[in-house]
């Protein structure tokens, strides 16, 4: 511990803590543009500033560690002035159309410029123009708003490990774009969207597809059914000022109920269905010589980055659809044929903590029906949006419960929504079938579940060994897979989510700050929820669904049957780096 | 976005590659090789597209954005051709004191094109360039290796006339 | 070359290498001559290369070739009289050489003994006596450590090196002295850094070696990547005198505890680069880098790095992250490079001019370069004058020189009688320092007490035809093309300074705009992120200082005292003096002018580009700038 003074107050604290951190410890929050715990500490945009005695010129207090007998001043005119002038600086070169703006209200420059009242035309000049790239399903760009904080970068690079964006040109020209102006749609960009939660403004954002939800509803003759997958619930609240991991399953569906949808649903339910057919794939593989390890497939942003960058794994990914598409094509086949209805008439519509998703609804053999498996895809923050545009006041909402026969779920299939979920549910289903169908076979996995991005563990599943591997943030896939090539590591079962710490922080889920993300691991807080409800849940394995035995009887018969097989299952292609 | 692709068409020969190839092979497991291994591919082609930037992100087993990124901020890496003859006119300040921007603009104004662009016959490119320490003789330009010294504006026609070829 | 293993060896190497060079240094008549041939950048642009050539012809026509050695050699500093030949043991100085002249020279001079005096530089003559360079008033108050060898010695032979006492040093240190005895001669000799920042060397070094004991590497870095414009004494030592920085990083090295070093250095150098791979190839294979040097534990050996056209790489951490292979952008400190520098390892980086004072402090001892400067700035300090001043080039006086002796006495002062306005010193980073202030003696403290700063040496003189507000937009417009664009104040706030002296200059600014540059020029010094950036408002501060009317005069009356903003002035036919030629209306290339033959002419001045294309074409001095 050291001994510093803030602001003339003495305290004590970590050793190699930065100020910043001091600060926050001491109830202090000094502002931050740039600086994002573990992946962006460059000291670039200066909003953090700081006078220490002694020094010559202020010091960015996220980058500057405290020793002994340091005092720092958080709050003196002269700092207050620099950072009033470094907003008005990047006030000059942004687009301000903050009225309407999709981040108005979430928007980390325009809380700071409000909070220390800047004046708007206080430097003219020059600024840089930019065409927004709209050419990707899932986002738009627009760098005329963008601060250079390069959060996004890091994001892409240092998490995800794919870096199909960067700072490109210098000086007062840099930018942050892919090789050559390529737009983002041309790149190898899977579509993750955790460049969107990264950034502090409205440069990033998803496509908006909430109109087009709108329209399906106010169509007399179209029946819209809606799927909510199961990380939405844990961060939806945020977005109406409730603590990062609320559960708000019941009013979320009240409040979907309430926007008009015809049936409300639930992903939880095809994600059990995901887990009789995974579940038995893996089974299959592993008794009949199948390609090991087989590798979940849940994750679209996943899924392109294996197409992508790491082709030769294509044979270990599991052909099951994701649970999302699962659930489309049984509404679509099922579901249709159960109610008479022509698929056609049926807009199905699926609420998700992701952008990629609005990539994967659009790929090959994705249409169970010869339609689409699922129409409209919304990420957490367009139905956060929806729900405000329609008046709900979310907060004074009922809970309510799913319709049925699609919104039955069991624990197995709410932790999907974390890191490690898929593959402790898929554990479950497949310790009791090696078991014998014991009814006390085990349920907790606990050494799959947490936000560190690598995990290992080996189960003795009904007397098999079995090694599994669960990675989250496709920079640890990358980590886990050349290892796995290298012949360091072997591995019969792997889960691998695109997102670090899974769906729950998924790229469409409601953004937090950095002041609450440096300092509150958000991934961990929403997981807690998922796990809660899971803990919580009479049923706890995917099998013992009722509502999913009941579709097995009545319609697939076996897991991975024929009919199943051309419902439920996918394939996959290479795919080249640049268009 | 603008798709800054060169709208020359690329011409690497086989053997341009395989010496590139040569070049990757040879430091891509040096400490911070990227640097060199461009140097080197701008020696060999004369410029960097895309062709060029994507083959050293495969070898080097690195995102063709970090390459662009690296060769867009060092003014010497040029995503563009170059002239059969590549005019430089010293900007630093011994020179700009001494009338090296009037020169520019002369040069400028003579081939109608701006710095940093080619002659619509590839024969003249124009750029400025920060001092080259022959301060001693400013104002100064460069005509490929060739040091032009205590310029007036006056000389610009000779000096292009010198490359009518 | 052999392998030098002990003293002996390198002694041998030595007295026989010294007799070639005594010839010049001693000037020992032993019936043989050496001409010495500037082949640094200046000189090579002027044609230096035929000079040889031709003179290469005519010995050997003239049957000279066993009594006349052609050293090309490094910059001699005269830039501005290049190309420059030398006439050992005479010392005779030929300036401004062309090829008709070697013939006769050859004939005259090398073959019968007789200089030709049309030739040689005029200050040289006086009548029958012709002084030797050193004795000329641009050489004799220069005292010349750094640049010791330039001009004296081939540098692309380790042999002249080690006849000046090459590697005797290295030797020195690895044989008999501690790394903390290196440091600490280092320390007492009070040499700071000549980059810029003027850190005390010695201390730089001595956090490299203790701050992280168990380092398992540890990097030298020299800094050769001279970017500010106008300065080019790093490039001259490197093409004068390579081995120096070698031997100085070995020894460097060997204090703090690193077996590997980088020289990064620019590509706009290609002769430097050329010359500093030749002497890494002798250096190694005469066993002074590489392994066991002198037979002792010591291995030490050096990568060269090219930069590629970025000014900021010229800062200290950009340039680490630019070794690294990444886009040149300063990191924030701490920790400082003495802890995590290049590849995240304890590095130091020192400048060229640095290193090249090393050898010399080890030989000489702390005292002995403790014994020249100021109180707070030991040893000597290259200039590159430049600008407006009869006498560019190259000068290394004892700090506490007056400015006015470098510019009056040794520059040998302004041309055309014009006057003298200010001296820029620091680059880019610098400031203007006005005629008041020509007599303070030249230091780190003294310059940054008036404003400015030392930066790596550049010196360019003005004179009252420089507008400050432009050279303080000149600078600015460098900055913001040089600005690596990470950090806000640097990449968004020097744009915002250029515009607004943009709009100074063409007479739209207020009185406010004033307040207000000055108040971003203090906000970006205090919060840009690397020293670029800090330094980048010092042109427009200084200027403001002390030429405040200048911008003023700008701003209210809407005029440029110096006729150089454009936007300001108006060119102006004088009615009594124009014979209506016509000539001016003819040359004009935007159609401003018209009249009538025989009668005053007149300029359109909503037309007029100011271009000044009529005023030079006039021949009755009838056009003006108004």
């Amino acid at each position: 511990m050291v001994n510093i003074k803030i602001n003339g107050t003495a305290y004590s604290v970590p050793e190699g803590s930065t100020i910043l951190e001091a600060a926050r410890n001491a109830g202090i929050r000094i502002p931050t543009l740039c600086y994002l715990k573990d992946i962006n500490a460059i000291g670039a945009c200066r909003i953090c500033v700081v006078e220490v005695k002694g020094a010559k010129a202020p010091v960015a207090s996220c980058v500057y560690p405290v020793n002994e007998g340091m005092e720092i001043f958080t709050n003196t005119p002269k700092i207050i002035n620099s950072r009033k002038t470094t907003l008005e600086l990047l006030l000059s070169n942004h687009k301000k159309e903050c009225l309407s703006c999709v981040r108005s209200g979430s928007c980390e420059l325009q809380e700071l410029c409000n909070e220390y009242g800047v004046d708007e035309g206080s430097f003219e000049g020059e600024k840089q123009v930019f065409d927004i790239d709209i050419s990707a399903a899932h986002m738009t760009r627009d760098n005329e708003k963008c601060i250079l904080c390069r959060r996004c970068v890091a994001a892409c690079s240092v998490n995800q490990g794919i870096g199909v964006i960067g700072a490109n040109e210098r000086g007062f020209a840099t930018m942050i774009g892919s090789p050559f102006g390529m737009e983002l749609a041309d790149t190898a960009c899977v579509s993750c969207g955790q460049c969107i939660t990264a950034c502090p403004t409205g440069a990033l954002a998803e496509k908006d597809d909430t109109d087009k939800v709108l329209e399906a509803i106010a169509d007399p003759d179209k029946m819209v059914v809606v799927q909510a997958a199961p990380a939405v619930r844990a961060s939806l609240g945020e977005a109406f000022g409730l603590p990062v991991g609320t559960n708000v399953e019941g009013k979320m569906i009240a409040a979907m109920r309430r926007l008009g949808f015809d049936k409300v649903f639930d992903t939880n339910f095809s994600a059990d269905l995901t887990i009789m057919e995974e579940a038995h794939e893996f089974l299959d593989r592993v008794q009949n010589g199948g390609t090991l390890p087989m590798i979940t497939s849940c994750s679209p942003g996943w899924v392109r980055y294996c197409e992508n960058y790491f082709p030769e794994f294509i044979p270990n990914l599991s052909t099951c659809k994701s649970p999302q598409q699962m659930f489309g094509a049984v509404v679509k086949t099922y579901y249709a044929e159960k109610l008479g209805k022509d698929p056609k008439d049926i807009i199905s519509v699926s609420v998700m903590p992701c952008t990629a998703k609005k990539y994967e609804v659009g790929r090959d053999d994705q249409a169970a029906a010869g339609v689409p498996d699922v129409d409209i895809t919304i990420t957490t923050r367009e139905l956060s949006r929806m729900i405000k545009k329609a008046g709900i006041i979310f907060n004074e909402l009922p809970d309510e419960t799913a319709d049925s026969p699609l919104g039955t779920y069991t624990g197995a299939g709410v932790i999907f929504g974390a890191t490690g979920g898929v593959m402790e549910a898929a554990l479950r289903t497949a310790a009791w079938k090696l078991s014998g169908e014991a009814a006390d076979s085990p349920v907790d996995f606990k050494e799959v579940r947490g936000v560190e991005g690598i995990k290992e563990a080996t189960y003795n599943v009904g007397g098999k060994e079995v090694k599994v591997a669960v990675a989250s943030g496709l920079a640890n896939a990358k980590k886990l897979l050349k290892s796995i090539k290298a012949g360091e590591a072997k591995y019969d079962f792997i889960e691998i989510m695109a997102c670090p710490g899974g769906c729950v922080n998924g790229g469409g889920q409601i953004i937090q700050p950095a002041s609450v993300k440096n300092f509150t691991d958000i991934r961990a807080e929403r997981a807690k929820a998922l796990y809660d409800i899971d803990s919580a849940s009479k049923l706890r394995r995917s099998h013992e669904n009722p509502d999913i035995q009941a579709l097995y009887k009545e319609y697939f018969g076996e897991p991975n049957s024929h009919k199943a097989h051309e419902v439920l299952h996918t394939s996959y292609k290479a795919k080249t780096l640049y268009k | 976005m603008a798709f800054k692709k060169s709208a020359i068409p690329f011409s690497g020969t086989a053997e341009q590659e395989k010496r590139l190839k040569a070049v990757i092979a040879e430091h891509k497991n040096d400490p911070g090789a990227l640097m060199p291994i461009l140097q080197k591919a701008q020696d060999i082609y004369g410029y960097l597209p895309i062709e060029v930037q994507q083959m050293i992100a495969d070898e080097m087993d690195i995102p063709m954005e970090k390459v662009y990124g690296v060769v867009t901020f060092y003014a010497q890496f040029s995503i563009n051709p170059k002239g059969k003859y590549k005019i430089s006119v010293c900007l630093g300040t011994a020179c700009y004191v001494k009338g090296s921007g009037d020169i520019y603009d002369k040069l400028q104004e003579k081939l109608g094109i701006k710095g940093g662009e080619i002659t619509s016959d590839g024969k003249f490119s124009l750029d400025a360039c920060r001092c080259i320490g022959a301060c001693g003789l400013a104002p100064v330009l460069t005509v490929n290796e060739d040091v032009y010294g205590r310029l007036t504006t006056d000389d610009v026609d000779k000096i292009l006339a010198k490359y009518a070829d | 070359m052999n392998r030098i293993g002990t003293i002996d060896e390198l002694n041998a190497i030595k007295s026989k290498a010294s007799e070639v060079v005594n010839v010049r240094v001693d000037r020992n008549d032993n019936g043989k001559k050496d001409v010495l041939v500037c082949g640094g950048t200046g000189c090579t642009s002027s044609g230096s290369a035929n000079i040889i050539k031709k003179l290469e012809e005519e010995i050997e026509k003239n049957g000279l070739k066993d009594k006349v050695n052609i050293i090309k050699t490094g910059c001699f500093g005269l830039c501005a009289l290049g190309p420059i030949m030398i006439v050992y043991p005479e010392g005779t100085f030929y300036s401004k050489m062309e090829v008709d002249h070697i013939p006769e020279i050859v004939e005259s001079h090398l073959k019968n003994g007789i200089p030709v005096k049309k030739y040689l530089y005029a200050e040289t003559v006086q009548g029958d006596t012709i002084k030797s360079l050193n004795d000329t008033a641009f050489y004799a108050k220069q005292h010349r450590v750094a640049l010791r060898n330039c001009g004296l010695i081939s540098p692309e032979n380790i042999e002249e090196y080690i006849a000046r006492d090459g590697y005797q040093a290295l030797h020195k240190v690895l044989t008999s002295m501690s790394q903390d005895d290196v440091i600490k001669t280092v320390l007492d000799s009070g040499l700071r850094g000549r980059g810029g920042g003027g850190f005390p060397t010695g201390k730089k070094w001595q956090l490299a070696k203790n701050l992280v004991p168990d380092a398992d590497q540890k990097y030298v870095c020299c800094n050769a990547d001279e970017g500010d414009p106008g300065a080019f004494m790093d490039r001259s030592v490197l093409e004068g005198d390579p081995h120096v920085v070698l031997e100085a990083m070995a020894i460097a090295g060997y204090a703090i505890g690193a077996t590997q070093g980088y020289i990064y250095v620019r590509a706009e150098y290609p002769i430097a680069v050329e010359r500093l791979n030749i002497a890494i190839g002798q250096a190694r294979e005469a066993g002074m880098l590489g392994k066991n040097i002198f037979g002792t534990d010591f291995s030490f050996d050096i990568d060269l790095r090219l930069g590629a056209g970025a000014f900021v790489c010229g800062e200290e951490t950009a340039l680490m992250t630019s070794i690294e292979g990444n886009r040149g952008e300063p990191r924030p400190r701490p920790p400082f490079p003495a802890e995590k520098g290049l590849f995240r390892k304890p590095t130091i980086l020192n400048n060229v001019e640095t290193y090249a004072n090393i050898p010399q402090i080890i030989l000489n001892g702390a005292d002995w370069f403790a014994s020249m400067g100021t109180e707070r700035s030991k040893g000597t300090k290259v200039f590159a004058l430049g600008g407006k001043i009869h006498n560019t080039g190259l000068v290394e006086v004892p700090m506490g020189t007056t400015l006015r002796t470098v510019i009056e006495e040794i520059g040998g002062g302004i041309p055309n009688g014009k006057k003298f306005k200010a001296a820029q010193t620091g680059g880019p980073s610098g400031g203007c320092i006005p005629p008041e202030h020509l007599d303070i003696p030249i230091d780190y403290d003294n310059l940054i007490g008036i404003g400015s700063m030392m930066g790596s040496g550049g010196l360019i003189v003005m004179d009252e035809d420089n507008c400050m507000v432009d050279i303080a937009k000149f600078f600015l417009e460098f900055t913001v093309d040089e600005s690596c664009g990470k950090c806000t104040p640097c990449r968004i706030g020097t744009k915002r300074l250029y515009e607004m002296l943009t709009k100074i200059t063409e007479g739209k600014a207020t009185m406010e705009d004033l307040d207000k540059l000055e108040k971003l020029c203090y906000y970006i010094k205090d919060n840009a992120l690397c020293g670029l950036g800090q330094t980048a408002p010092n042109p427009v501060l200084s200027t403001l200082r002390y030429f405040k009317d200048e911008y003023i005069a700008h701003v209210k009356d809407k005029k440029c005292p110096a006729g150089v903003c454009k936007s300001l002035l108006s060119i102006q036919i004088l009615p009594d003096k124009c014979k209506g030629c016509s000539l001016c209306s003819k040359k004009c290339p935007v159609g401003a002018i018209t009249g009538e033959i025989k009668k005053p002419f007149h300029i359109n001045q909503d037309k007029c580009i100011k271009c000044g294309v009529c005023m030079s074409n006039c021949r009755f001095g009838a056009i003006v700038k108004a």
